[in-house]
């Protein structure tokens, strides 16, 4: 053993020095952010809970092409569609089963109308299985909650697709 | 008979007297332990509960006063309950001869430092009673490991308590405090005093001597059966232990309830306070050092316990018996 190494041993240098720097890494600015109550930076390509979005007049923007359900890879999407009186196809059952889906944003991506999106929220815990089957008036309800955030967040990602 | 009945209730208010700040103030280390640990690793740290969190600790009493107590059907029924009683009692019942100023102490014992060294030798009884009735693998490893260590520590610790006895002359906690009018005794026995630090860390099992409830390897050690208000119940052992381990050694080291000068501005305050403040300062230092610290393998451990402090603290004994054998500095009998 080294005498300097024996000396630094001997009078716990090192030990000391540890302690200095925990002390004043008491007093720098933290990491960690109260969850609930503030939240970190989302990025607007996020994908959070799904949602079906509206064009601005109220009609839904699905067009029942069914293109997301083929591209799910967990195959987690449901859609039935039919003819609506003034001949536009429009869908009449659009479930996503929240429990399979893997939140990959193929279906958004896949979707050439931007109807079903991938929102910014990400707190949508439920006490029960059952409530994580969206439904088409669940997933239409997200939109239009959500619609001021899902439209900056598109408007924002645009250039990069 | 009144007079007897008047003197218990007296006798239990004095308890009490001591108890309940003992058992408020384990409360509050332990959410001061967890604030410095976080604020360390750039962490908020517990800070809901109430003013700074500091009523998280009672939360956490709660939800375990409300859990089921899980009882392993292999495991000894008795002595599995039994364990973590005499871990808490023990961790509580030492405090009876922590002096907090001249007059504030509860049994003004003349064999005070034996009586601690007696209880906290016992206290290892607790953990492997715990360990060899949870009838397991992991708290059966735990409380050999932990018997071990705490044996190999308290003999050092026994042989550093020697060092302060002989600059004092006698065995009572205030007549050490007293002798420290002067000078406090970590001046002249600065290495005696970090070595006493360490050792009440592993005698703590504290990190980085953590090994008896290492969780990367035991899971909880001795803990890792009891559930409920009897896992609280060893916890609050734990943390009075650590408590009495910073009393001791601001009793023994840091002057006790001594201010560092005795002119004005410093002994304006009252000396429980001060007392209180070098605890504090202790218990800072072992907050920090959980933070910083890796643990200790069981090998080093075993030697830097039997291979170092002791020969270490051995060779100081003759050191300090010498030197005051050779300027006559010995305290003589009576003196005090």
């Amino acid at each position: 053993m080294n005498l300097n190494r024996f000396f630094k041993t001997i009078f716990l240098v090192e030990f000391a020095q540890a302690i200095l720097k925990a002390f004043k890494e008491i007093f720098k600015p933290k990491k960690t952010i109260n969850y609930p109550f503030e939240k970190g930076p989302i990025s607007p390509r996020y994908r959070g809970e799904h949602a079906l979005r509206r064009y601005p007049n109220g009609e839904e923007r699905c067009i029942a092409c069914k293109l997301c359900e083929a591209v799910c890879p967990a195959q987690a999407i449901t859609i039935e569609s039919e003819e609506r009186g003034d001949g536009s196809r429009k869908t009449t059952r659009y479930d996503i089963d929240m429990l399979k889906c893997i939140y990959c944003g193929l279906c958004q991506e896949s979707c050439p109308v931007d109807a079903i999106v991938q929102g910014p929220n990400f707190e949508f815990a439920t006490e029960t299985r059952e409530e994580l089957y969206y439904n088409k008036e669940k997933l239409l309800d997200n939109g239009d909650r959500w619609e001021p955030v899902l439209d900056k967040n598109i408007k924002l990602d645009k250039i990069f697709r | 008979m009144i007079e007897g009945i008047n003197f218990l209730f007296g006798e239990i208010y004095r308890i009490l007297f001591v108890l309940i700040p003992v058992l408020v103030s384990v409360a509050m280390i332990v959410w001061f332990d967890r604030r410095v640990w976080g604020l360390v690793q750039k962490r908020k740290g517990p800070n809901v509960v109430g003013p700074f969190g500091l009523f998280q600790t009672l939360a956490d009493a709660l939800k375990y006063f409300f859990k089921e107590i899980i009882i392993p059907s292999s495991a000894n029924k008795t002595i599995f309950i039994l364990a973590p009683i005499i871990t808490m009692t023990l961790a509580l019942v030492a405090w009876a001869v922590i002096p907090m100023s001249e007059n504030f102490v509860l049994a003004d014992i003349n064999v005070g430092i034996l009586y601690l060294f007696a209880i906290s030798s016992l206290g290892v009884y607790g953990i492997i009673m715990g360990g060899w009735a949870s009838n397991s693998k992991y708290p059966f490893l735990g409380a050999i490991r932990s018997a071990a260590q705490m044996v190999s520590y308290e003999v050092s610790i026994g042989i550093i308590i020697i060092n302060v006895l002989l600059c004092v002359g006698s065995l009572n906690l205030k007549d050490i405090v007293m002798a420290q009018q002067n000078l406090w005794f970590v001046v002249p026995l600065f290495p005696m005093f970090v070595i006493f630090f360490i050792s009440a860390l592993a005698e703590t099992n504290r990190p980085p001597f953590d090994l008896p409830e290492a969780e990367a390897e035991l899971v909880a050690g001795y803990q890792t059966e009891y559930s409920g208000m009897m896992y609280a119940m060893f916890w609050l052992g734990e943390y009075a232990n650590i408590l009495l381990m910073c009393a001791l050694g601001s009793i023994l080291f840091l002057g006790g309830w001594l201010p560092p000068i005795d002119i004005f501005p410093f002994n304006l305050l009252p000396s429980p306070i001060w007392m209180v403040l070098k605890i504090l300062f202790l218990f800072f230092l072992f907050a920090i050092i959980k933070a910083i610290v890796p643990r200790y393998r069981y090998d080093q451990l075993m030697r830097l316990g039997w291979k170092i402090f002791l020969p270490f603290s051995l060779i100081y004994v003759v050191l300090t018996a010498s030197f005051l054998m050779y300027f006559d500095l010995l305290p003589k009998a009576g003196a005090l």
